[in-house]
């Protein structure tokens, strides 16, 4: 007999603890159906990442995104609060802002005329006395989202007005957004111009797990491991270890769905490790700003900040590697089988320009779309992707790597991947 | 060369943007290397901000010398799996101009079409500009600095820059 209270998205993800195997269903990355679910229960309940406070420096300050599959305006008032607010004339839907940027004084609808203030009101309606009752400025204004909540300058909104608050969503991920906002003296990063915006022929959760599987390095990135190598970075794997990498990480679950990476860096930090590909005239620099963090932060929580990797997964969406560079990166399913990427590159306020040049230039050596490593990220999942055609005849993707061990999980394993596949089985199981 | 003058002529330029075409589509990459400054570098702006300076923005690509020839180690291995096999491309060059010099620095300009294609992928259109700066090595023109400047909003369907623009 049919269950009608089971959820269509039911037995996705199977998990064995006595054959300790762990195993995805490859519909998840081809299914219409289950895309349509997931905008439901991922991004219209999930605080979903909009943008960064350092974008919207001076009041009318805005930048225009797709966030959720909304159209968005991100945007600074007069009154000097920031707002997302929906960027569809309240009239008849036409887009109110059709730049990508700037600084506005009002919105203005191209198709009836209708202008709106920075901060949503609207400011004028041609023709309104045809109306019985003068428009409501407020009442009528562009629609804020539901809920818009930042923690340290990172601003995320949600669709689900009775979420829980942010920053109990965010969980242990806090610590490790922590890690990334304290390399700055002040705590103030910004994200700094230009933009890094492509396609990827894939589905969307295949760049999350991308994100943090740091079991695909030696293979998919070969030819970065011998750029590095080249470069005098010392990339051996330390004899008789079982590691795949230079040094030993973790993979960690914090809660919510929320994962990480947590590696002893061998790659060199801007903040603050140096390695050969810097340069002998940036050693110096580098250890005043190493300086500066153990006056600051003390030595035990400096080194903490600066000689550890993390790649952040924030559920569902967003991922902050903080590693050669700090990257924000976010990305959003177009359809099952696409997504569509925007990437900015973070540093702190206080950077001078020689260290600015140099946070970027460690930036492009791996990521990006002109990098070293992404391009090749990009094949494999289009890659993987183009397998799962045959997704009825090979049904199961494998995740099971240190399913057998009861201590912690390395980064090579694939114990915080699952954390965000069973986070993902029970929000879909809900929907129904 | 005195300042403003120009040191070479457009035909002389032309005939470097055709051969250097000639020798990216036909993935000729060492003897491509022959064709830069021994100090030369190599930069694509981001989309959205096509007159950006790398040392402050964000760039889909800026590589000086080093690390130049070290995407060309890249592009030669068959573990460059974005390039692997290569993809075929076809260079179209026009509008070429030839500025007025910089010191010894010869600024020269040009529009470009790069169709790309790859199996199983859908054809891609890489329209752009060329903002190039050349310099004379021995007599012979060489790139000092090159730069590709896509004209898409944003790279979107053109997914990854990982070939040479």
């Amino acid at each position: 007999m049919l269950d009608q209270t089971r959820s269509n998205f039911h037995g996705m993800v199977r998990e064995d603890h006595s054959a300790m195997t762990f195993s995805v269903k490859r519909e998840v990355f081809v299914s219409p159906e289950v895309f349509e679910g997931e905008l439901r229960a991922l991004f219209d309940s999930c605080w979903i990442y909009v943008g960064h406070a350092s974008e919207l420096r001076n009041p009318g300050d805005f930048k225009t995104r797709n966030v959720a599959g909304r159209p968005i305006i991100f945007v600074r008032g007069r009154d000097g609060e920031v707002r997302a607010l929906i960027n569809s004339c309240r009239h008849r839907g036409a887009i109110v802002c059709r730049e990508r940027e700037g600084n506005a004084r009002q919105f203005y609808c191209m198709y009836h005329g209708w202008t709106y203030q920075p901060d949503g009101s609207v400011k004028s309606v041609p023709g309104e006395d045809a109306y019985a009752k003068p428009i409501d400025k407020k009442e009528m204004g562009l629609m804020p989202v539901p809920r818009l909540e930042h923690y340290r300058d990172f601003y995320f909104l949600n669709f689900d007005r009775d979420a829980v608050d942010l920053k109990t969503y965010l969980a242990g991920a806090t610590k490790y957004i922590d890690l990334v906002t304290e390399q700055s003296p002040s705590g103030k990063m910004e994200i700094i111009s230009g933009t890094q915006e492509y396609d990827i022929k894939a589905n969307w959760k295949l760049l999350v797990e991308n994100s943090v599987d740091d079991y695909h390095l030696i293979a998919t990135h070969a030819t970065w491991v011998n750029y590095m190598r080249n470069s005098g970075v010392n990339m051996t794997q330390p004899k008789d270890s079982g590691l795949l990498l230079p040094t030993k990480g973790a993979g960690k679950d914090l809660g919510n769905g929320h994962l990480t990476t947590d590696n002893p860096n061998y790659r060199g930090r801007p903040v603050a490790r140096w390695i050969s590909l810097y340069g002998e005239d940036a050693k110096a620099d580098i250890d005043a700003i190493r300086k500066e963090l153990v006056t600051r932060l003390g030595e035990k929580r400096a080194a903490r900040v600066a000689d550890t990797n993390r790649n952040l997964v924030v559920f569902p969406n967003l991922v902050i590697n903080d590693g050669s560079s700090v990257t924000v990166r976010n990305f959003y399913p177009v359809s099952a089988t696409e997504m569509r990427v925007t990437a900015w590159a973070l540093g702190p306020v206080e950077e001078t320009e020689a260290q600015r040049a140099r946070r970027l230039h460690a930036f492009l050596t791996f990521y990006g779309p002109g990098g070293f490593a992404t391009p090749d990220d990009v094949t494999a999942l289009e890659s993987a992707q183009a397998g799962y055609a045959a997704w009825r005849d090979v049904e199961w993707n494998d995740l099971s790597r240190g399913m057998a061990k009861n201590d912690e999980q390395t980064n090579t394993d694939e114990g915080h991947l699952r954390t965000f596949w069973r986070r993902w089985r029970d929000l879909m199981e809900k929907q129904t | 060369m005195s300042q403003g003058e120009v040191a070479a002529t457009r035909a002389e330029v032309e005939d470097l943007f055709y051969l250097e075409a000639d020798l990216l589509d036909n993935w000729r990459l060492d003897d491509w290397m022959k064709l830069l400054a021994d100090d030369a570098s190599y930069y694509v702006p981001p989309n959205d901000k096509p007159d950006g300076d790398h040392r402050f923005t964000l760039f889909t690509i800026a590589d000086d010398i080093v690390r130049l020839r070290e995407r060309i180690i890249r592009l030669k291995d068959p573990n460059c799996h974005a390039e692997y096999p290569p993809s075929h491309t076809r260079r179209l060059i026009t509008n070429v101009r030839v500025g007025a010099s910089e010191g010894d620095l010869i600024p020269v300009f040009a529009n470009f079409v790069i169709y790309r294609y790859r199996r199983a992928e859908p054809p891609r259109v890489f329209v752009g500009h060329y903002r190039h700066k050349l310099k004379r090595v021995g007599g012979s023109l060489r790139f000092f600095e090159r730069r590709a400047i896509l004209d898409a909003e944003e790279l979107g369907a053109l997914g990854s820059v990982s070939f040479l623009l």
